[in-house]
Protein backbone atom coordinates (compact mmCIF):
# COMPACT_ATOMS: atom_id res chain seq x y z
CA UNK A 1 0.00 0.00 0.00
CA UNK A 2 0.97 3.88 -0.19
CA UNK A 3 0.83 5.77 2.55
CA UNK A 4 2.70 9.81 2.78
CA UNK A 5 5.33 10.11 5.28
CA UNK A 6 6.65 13.75 5.62
CA UNK A 7 5.07 14.50 2.53
CA UNK A 8 7.17 11.82 0.48
CA UNK A 9 4.84 9.15 -0.78
CA UNK A 10 6.28 6.10 -0.22
CA UNK A 11 5.32 1.98 -0.40
CA UNK A 12 4.71 0.04 2.86
CA UNK A 13 3.57 -3.32 3.98
CA UNK A 14 0.12 -3.55 4.40
CA UNK A 15 -1.32 -3.34 8.26
CA UNK A 16 2.25 -1.74 8.83
CA UNK A 17 2.26 -0.41 12.31
CA UNK A 18 3.27 3.53 13.75
CA UNK A 19 5.60 1.61 15.48
CA UNK A 20 7.01 -0.28 12.40
CA UNK A 21 7.45 2.71 10.77
CA UNK A 22 9.33 4.92 13.27
CA UNK A 23 11.58 1.64 13.05
CA UNK A 24 11.41 1.95 9.11
CA UNK A 25 12.17 5.28 8.90
CA UNK A 26 15.02 5.32 11.85
CA UNK A 27 13.90 8.28 13.30
CA UNK A 28 15.86 9.36 15.83
CA UNK A 29 14.94 9.61 19.95
CA UNK A 30 11.15 8.18 19.45
CA UNK A 31 10.27 8.26 22.42
CA UNK A 32 10.41 12.05 22.17
CA UNK A 33 8.44 12.11 18.68
CA UNK A 34 4.38 12.84 18.16
CA UNK A 35 2.95 11.12 15.21
CA UNK A 36 0.20 12.29 13.61
CA UNK A 37 -2.14 10.46 10.87
CA UNK A 38 -4.23 12.74 9.01
CA UNK A 39 -4.00 15.54 11.40
CA UNK A 40 -5.23 13.51 14.02
CA UNK A 41 -2.42 13.09 17.01
CA UNK A 42 -1.82 9.57 18.03
CA UNK A 43 -1.00 8.60 21.41
CA UNK A 44 2.19 6.77 22.23
CA UNK A 45 0.45 3.94 23.95
CA UNK A 46 -1.04 2.81 20.88
CA UNK A 47 1.63 3.38 18.21
CA UNK A 48 2.39 -0.45 18.29
CA UNK A 49 -1.21 -1.29 17.97
CA UNK A 50 -2.79 1.45 15.37
CA UNK A 51 -2.02 0.23 11.77
CA UNK A 52 -1.77 2.64 9.33
CA UNK A 53 -4.13 2.46 5.89
CA UNK A 54 -3.59 3.26 2.21
CA UNK A 55 -3.43 6.77 1.79
CA UNK A 56 -2.84 7.87 5.44
CA UNK A 57 -0.62 11.30 5.48
CA UNK A 58 1.59 10.54 8.62
CA UNK A 59 4.08 13.12 10.34
CA UNK A 60 6.75 12.98 13.01
CA UNK A 61 6.99 16.09 15.00
CA UNK A 62 9.94 16.52 17.58
CA UNK A 63 9.07 17.88 20.86
CA UNK A 64 10.22 21.16 21.53
CA UNK A 65 10.78 22.65 24.97
CA UNK A 66 12.96 24.12 27.47
CA UNK A 67 13.03 26.19 30.60
CA UNK A 68 15.25 29.12 31.65
CA UNK B 1 28.66 27.60 10.81
CA UNK B 2 26.76 31.35 10.01
CA UNK B 3 22.59 31.98 10.08
CA UNK B 4 21.57 34.82 9.25
CA UNK B 5 17.69 36.51 10.01
CA UNK B 6 16.41 39.48 8.59
CA UNK B 7 15.90 42.67 10.86
CA UNK B 8 12.32 42.44 9.83
CA UNK B 9 12.08 38.75 10.89
CA UNK B 10 14.03 39.68 14.23
CA UNK B 11 11.35 42.15 14.87
CA UNK B 12 8.64 39.52 14.25
CA UNK B 13 9.61 37.61 17.09
CA UNK B 14 10.37 40.54 19.28
CA UNK B 15 6.61 41.54 18.98
CA UNK B 16 5.25 38.28 19.89
CA UNK B 17 8.33 37.88 22.79
CA UNK B 18 7.13 41.01 24.52
CA UNK B 19 3.52 40.28 24.02
CA UNK B 20 3.34 37.37 25.63
CA UNK B 21 5.23 38.83 28.79
CA UNK B 22 5.71 37.32 31.86
CA UNK B 23 5.49 34.04 30.03
CA UNK B 24 7.89 32.80 27.76
CA UNK B 25 7.13 33.05 24.19
CA UNK B 26 8.43 30.52 21.50
CA UNK B 27 8.49 29.30 17.47
CA UNK B 28 9.75 27.79 14.99
CA UNK B 29 12.69 29.09 12.11
CA UNK B 30 12.49 27.83 8.86
CA UNK B 31 14.44 28.85 5.12
CA UNK B 32 17.70 27.55 3.26
CA UNK B 33 20.86 25.62 4.18
CA UNK B 34 23.57 26.08 1.94
CA UNK B 35 26.38 24.15 2.92
CA UNK B 36 26.80 24.44 6.94
CA UNK B 37 24.89 28.19 6.71
CA UNK B 38 21.60 28.35 7.31
CA UNK B 39 19.37 31.43 5.91
CA UNK B 40 16.26 32.12 7.84
CA UNK B 41 13.17 33.26 5.44
CA UNK B 42 10.49 32.92 8.03
CA UNK B 43 9.99 32.59 11.34
CA UNK B 44 6.98 31.10 12.89
CA UNK B 45 5.36 32.47 16.21
CA UNK B 46 4.02 29.57 18.21
CA UNK B 47 1.85 29.48 21.30
CA UNK B 48 3.52 27.93 24.35
CA UNK B 49 1.13 25.71 25.33
CA UNK B 50 3.15 25.88 29.17
CA UNK B 51 2.04 29.24 29.52
CA UNK B 52 4.91 29.67 32.09
CA UNK B 53 7.99 32.28 32.26
CA UNK B 54 10.42 29.60 32.94
CA UNK B 55 9.43 26.89 30.89
CA UNK B 56 8.11 26.61 27.11
CA UNK B 57 6.57 23.79 24.84
CA UNK B 58 5.62 24.43 21.61
CA UNK B 59 1.71 23.36 20.68
CA UNK B 60 1.82 20.54 18.66
CA UNK B 61 -1.00 21.15 16.21
CA UNK B 62 0.72 24.89 15.60
CA UNK B 63 3.70 22.98 14.98
CA UNK B 64 2.33 20.64 12.22
CA UNK B 65 0.43 23.24 10.57
CA UNK B 66 3.89 25.67 10.55
CA UNK B 67 5.89 22.04 9.20
CA UNK B 68 3.49 21.69 6.56
CA UNK B 69 3.69 25.96 5.21
CA UNK B 70 7.24 24.95 5.66
CA UNK B 71 6.83 22.56 2.88
CA UNK B 72 4.56 23.95 1.06
CA UNK B 73 7.12 27.15 0.40
CA UNK B 74 10.16 25.04 -0.17
CA UNK B 75 11.86 25.87 3.09
CA UNK B 76 13.51 23.77 5.59
CA UNK B 77 13.29 23.83 9.63
CA UNK B 78 16.43 25.31 10.24
CA UNK B 79 15.24 25.77 14.41
CA UNK B 80 13.47 27.08 17.01
CA UNK B 81 13.22 30.45 19.28
CA UNK B 82 12.25 30.68 22.38
CA UNK B 83 12.47 33.79 24.96
CA UNK B 84 14.11 34.33 28.57
CA UNK B 85 12.12 36.71 30.11
CA UNK B 86 13.88 37.35 33.16
CA UNK B 87 17.38 35.33 31.94
CA UNK B 88 20.40 35.88 29.63
CA UNK B 89 20.34 34.78 25.97
CA UNK B 90 22.19 31.17 26.71
CA UNK B 91 20.57 27.81 26.88
CA UNK B 92 19.87 26.81 30.42
CA UNK B 93 19.58 23.13 31.80
CA UNK B 94 16.26 22.05 30.48
CA UNK B 95 17.14 23.95 27.08
CA UNK B 96 20.35 21.60 26.38
CA UNK B 97 18.43 18.72 28.40
CA UNK B 98 15.19 19.23 25.97
CA UNK B 99 17.17 20.02 22.63
CA UNK B 100 16.74 16.38 20.92
CA UNK B 101 18.00 17.99 17.68
CA UNK B 102 21.61 18.42 17.27
CA UNK B 103 21.01 19.55 13.66
CA UNK B 104 18.83 22.65 14.46
CA UNK B 105 19.98 26.29 15.60
CA UNK B 106 18.24 27.51 18.85
CA UNK B 107 18.05 30.80 19.18
CA UNK B 108 17.57 32.42 22.34
CA UNK B 109 15.83 36.00 23.00
CA UNK B 110 16.51 37.39 26.46
CA UNK B 111 14.42 40.59 27.41
CA UNK B 112 15.67 40.62 31.22
CA UNK B 113 16.65 44.34 30.57
CA UNK B 114 13.46 45.48 27.50
CA UNK B 115 14.95 47.98 26.24
CA UNK B 116 18.07 46.03 25.53
CA UNK B 117 16.91 42.88 24.03
CA UNK B 118 19.76 40.04 23.21
CA UNK B 119 19.42 37.56 20.63
CA UNK B 120 21.48 34.76 20.30
CA UNK B 121 21.79 31.36 18.34
CA UNK B 122 23.06 28.02 19.54
CA UNK B 123 23.90 24.63 18.79
CA UNK B 124 23.16 22.24 21.50
CA UNK B 125 24.25 18.43 20.98
CA UNK B 126 24.43 16.75 24.47
CA UNK B 127 25.36 18.99 27.72
CA UNK B 128 27.55 21.32 25.58
CA UNK B 129 26.60 24.15 23.56
CA UNK B 130 28.28 26.26 21.14
CA UNK B 131 27.06 30.07 19.95
CA UNK B 132 26.42 29.99 16.52
CA UNK B 133 27.24 33.02 14.26
CA UNK B 134 24.11 35.15 14.17
CA UNK B 135 23.95 37.63 11.28
CA UNK B 136 20.71 40.30 10.69
CA UNK B 137 20.50 42.29 7.66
Amino acid sequence: MFITVAGEKKEVKDGLTVTELIAQEDVETPQYVTVSVNDDFIDQKDFENYALKEGDSVEFLYFMGGGR
Amino acid sequence: MMITMSKSDYEIILKHARENLPEEACGLVAGKKEGKDKFIEKVYCLTNIDHSNEHFSLDPKEQLAAVKDMRANGLVPLGNWHSHPESPSRPSEEDKRLAYDSTASYMILSLMDNENPVLNSFHIEGTESEKEELVLV
